[in-house]
């Protein structure tokens, strides 16, 4: 069942995946502990000369389960990023709660910080330093060893396509596809229970975006992670996304499978059953339409 | 793996990284050697033009101990400053790690950055100038760096706050404090040349009492123990200092975090 959410209603359990019949998808059954609940987030920003209030998220609530990957979609400006950070602790919620395995993010924030890694659009690292040495930086930041932590990067950037000669060169020498494919190894070396992949494809060429989709799959396949993916993508929505939550003008406005958003958008609106007329009935534009809201405080 | 054990290596996570940093940026290493050696020559030279080796000595002193003092200040100071330029602050904020981990894992690196910069100045100094502290009391010197480290530290944290207050002027008032700590404390000259306001408030500068117990030591032999004038204050100022920065950094974190500052790069 897919929901949408102009109005706020009633939550209903998700029907059994179709897709991939051994993975769980939709909402937590009762008495399941969800990987990551949202109730009634809100964060509001003041911006600008004037301190304009903004709320760039807006009474969202969702429940997503253990293994899922949970896709974010919406135009610029429409909140995800914000979303990303509230989860990631690196912006206090204004109101509601959102919780991590049961650990409320504001409560046990160092408890949240072992369960989660984030990979932003942007690759955060110390440019000059080499994977290696970036990656040495993370592992011992997480409590890792060093010595395991190294060979285990070396396991999965060879997985995408990095050799272990590359790992001593700076990373500001590497394309930016594969400084994200360092990122995304650096996020999985410290096993994070949910993984948090904030736009990882924005901005990388054809076969980049791919070797990372390719990746985020086998992730999904191998790794008892839960993953939040942002993306602007609809086809990279469609093809990793168990579901998919779309959000306008920080409101989540609609929830579903992939194949639940396109059937209802066809059945109740004569609308294609493609992804990017789910996005435009349930977003009102098109992914290029940016939003100044707030777009000092991102997506 | 016990939360020690944890934090010691997240500890060391930023003295390897710092490490690694200074190794990439060598050729700013060197140029940065080189500019803090000809300014310590140059003012050294005014001691020799006047034909006074007191007033060498003491220009010496002052100049190699405040380029000490200005580095371990400056790591700590600049760390928000550091990693916004980078692009790793959420980065780093999002790591499970106390910030005081952090604290003794960049002053460890930061001290002894500037123990070896000291070092390579100071045996320059004794080589071009013939210089040589006969009577010195070295672990007089030694006592004072030590204490001035840890106030130094203090001071820094307090400042480190401002870059994550004010995401484009902070860094410059981080400066700016480094530069009136420089006025106030008698880096080149002894506080009772200053106008008597000026000396009120170099009362509140632990470069004043740093700088103060090392020239006495170091100059005039004096052991430690008749020098508690010197060593109350900083043992004071670290106390206070240390504690309240990690404290009001934390607070500093919370108002980023509630207006989204931590993102923003200027």
């Amino acid at each position: 069942m897919i929901e949408v959410m102009n109005e706020p209603k009633t939550r209903t359990p998700m029907p059994a995946p179709t897709r991939e019949p051994v993975r769980r998808v939709g909402p937590p059954p009762p008495g399941e502990q969800p990987a990551m609940l949202i109730e009634h987030a809100t964060k509001r920003f003041v911006v600008g000369r004037k301190k304009r209030p903004v709320v760039a998220v807006n009474d969202v609530s969702m429940s997503i389960r253990r293994g899922e990957i949970y896709g974010v979609l919406g135009a610029n400006g429409s909140g995800k990023s914000t979303l990303i950070r509230l989860i990631s602790t690196l912006l206090t919620i204004d109101s509601g709660r959102i919780e991590v395995l049961g650990h409320d993010v504001e409560r046990h924030e160092m408890a949240v910080k072992q369960l989660i890694n984030r990979v932003s659009v942007d690759a955060a690292f110390f440019k000059k330093l080499s994977p290696h040495e970036n990656l040495a930086y993370a592992a011992r930041l997480y409590g890792l060893d060093a010595g395991p932590a190294r060979t285990e990067a070396i396991r999965i950037l060879a997985r995408l396509g990095i050799a272990e000669k590359r790992l001593n060169r700076p990373l500001e020498q590497m394309s930016r596809g594969m400084q994200q494919k360092v990122a995304i190894a650096r996020a999985l070396l410290t096993s994070p229970t949910v993984l948090l992949l904030d736009e990882p494809t924005t901005g990388l060429d054809p076969r980049s975006k791919l070797d990372v989709q390719a990746f985020i799959e086998e992730v999904r396949d191998t790794h008892d992670a839960t993953i939040v993916l942002t993306t602007h993508d609809l086809a990279e929505a469609e093809r990793l996304c168990d579901r998919i939550a779309l959000i306008n003008d920080g409101r989540l406005v609609a929830e579903g499978t992939p194949d639940e958003l396109k059937a209802l958008v066809a059945s109740q609106h004569g609308g294609e059953p493609t992804m990017d007329s789910v996005f435009m009935t349930f977003t009102g534009r098109s992914l290029d339409d940016d939003h100044d809201d707030d777009e000092n405080h991102d997506e | 793996m016990s939360m020690a054990t944890r934090e010691l290596r997240a500890s060391f996570a930023f003295v390897e990284r710092n490490f690694n940093l200074t190794k990439r940026y060598w050729g700013w290493e060197v140029a940065w050697l080189v500019y803090s050696l000809a300014a310590a020559l140059a003012v050294a030279f005014i001691g020799v033009a006047q034909g006074d080796t007191r007033l060498l000595q003491v220009l010496v002193i002052g100049t190699i101990f405040w380029n000490f003092l200005s580095i371990v200040f400056g790591f700590i100071g600049e760390t928000v400053t550091w990693e916004r330029w980078e692009g790793t602050l959420e980065y780093t904020f999002m790591a499970p790690v106390r910030r005081y981990t952090q604290l003794v894992g960049s002053t460890l690196f930061a001290v002894s950055y500037a123990v070896i910069q000291m070092i390579v100045i100071l045996v320059v100094m004794m080589l071009f100038f013939g210089l040589e502290f006969t009577g010195g009391n070295f672990l007089t010197a030694a006592t004072f760096l030590v204490l001035g480290s840890i106030s130094f530290v203090g001071v820094g944290m307090m400042a480190a706050i401002l870059p994550l207050l004010y995401v484009e002027r902070g860094d410059q008032m981080v400066f700016v404090i480094q530069s009136v700590i420089l006025l106030f404390s008698g880096v080149y000259y002894s506080t009772d040349v200053l106008p008597d306001w000026m000396q009120f408030v170099s009362q509140f500068s632990p470069g004043t009492y740093v700088l103060d117990g090392i020239r006495e030591g170091l100059i005039n032999g004096t052991p430690v123990t008749e020098l508690l004038h010197d060593v109350w204050p900083l043992l004071i100022m670290g106390a206070v200092l240390i504690p309240l920065g990690v404290k009001v950094f934390g607070i500093a974190e919370r108002y980023a975090k509630r207006t989204g500052k931590l993102k923003r790069v200027g």
